[in-house]
């Protein structure tokens, strides 16, 4: 299955120079793990969302491989040291080469 | 009463024999993935580079009702400064059928070593997290979950 609906994001709008922030996202995905028979007992193939990375300003910060022992709907939650204002952008790459994005913008006070 | 250091009479001899014997061949069969497994993929990724044990905080349920839905929570502890941080964590299980399960790579930026995944397990296993260094060293923390229902489809 290809990403179809929109990811979900938590990011807070503004922090402080020098803060920590946590950053939650959540995306809809089967993550078919491959591990998997049909009802005529044929293996179903794997389908999964396999990389997940967060940039912000362009730069990467934080990347996630996922493998198959990702849970469906698969939940991603990680850290950022705010030091300037700019835009988050996180994509998630699928297997079968798809990618979605999402995008928030921060200010740093 | 009497003390006196114990010795197995012949017949108990046998019956510990036979238990050993039981547990050495059922065991293979009852793991997917195995420790061994787990060290093959570490070798492939660090060689054999020494791991301590330490540094890292594995927080995770002690007993998984659903085996799908494992809340799985790292945290790695680090100044994460320019010259000092986390660069990579791996997190493998080592009875599931292919034994990776989540591989976090972070910068300075990322602020704390730490991230939190949900994963499925197919059987109660351990956990093995690596954590590797900015300047090479490795970290390594193991956690047993037990699950009463399997994530795997079956």
């Amino acid at each position: 299955m290809a990403i179809k609906s929109k990811p979900r994001i938590k990011v807070p709008s503004e922090a402080k120079a020098g803060e920590i922030i946590e950053i939650k996202t959540l995306i809809s995905h089967e993550m078919e793990s491959g591990q998997r028979k049909d009802s005529s007992g044929k293996p179903i193939p794997r389908a999964i969302i396999n990389k997940f990375t967060a940039r912000f300003n362009g730069k990467t910060f934080f990347e996630a491989d996922w493998f198959t022992a990702v849970s469906a709907n698969p939940y991603q939650a990680f850290f950022y040291k705010a030091s300037e204002s700019g835009e988050f952008t996180f994509t998630w790459k699928d297997d079968d080469g798809s990618e979605q994005t999402a995008s928030a913008k921060l200010t740093v006070a | 009463m009497q003390l006196r250091s114990w010795t197995p009479s012949r017949r108990e001899t046998m019956g510990l024999g036979l238990a050993a014997m039981l547990a050495a061949t059922l065991a293979p069969r009852l793991v997917m993935a195995t420790e061994e497994a787990v060290a093959a993929e570490l070798k492939k990724l660090y060689g054999d580079t020494p791991m301590a044990p330490g540094k890292i905080k594995l927080d995770l349920p002690e007993i998984a009702e659903n085996g799908l839905v494992v809340p799985l929570n790292v945290d790695v502890e680090s100044p994460m400064t320019d010259g000092d941080y986390v660069k990579a964590v791996h997190v493998f299980a080592d009875g599931n059928p292919l034994p990776q399960v989540v591989t976090y790579k972070f910068t300075p930026q990322s602020g704390k070593a730490a991230a939190s995944v949900r994963m499925r397990l197919a059987q109660t296993q351990n956990v093995v997290a690596v954590a590797e260094m900015s300047n090479g060293t490795l970290y390594t923390a193991k956690a047993q979950v037990k699950v009463t229902i399997g994530g795997c489809g079956g």
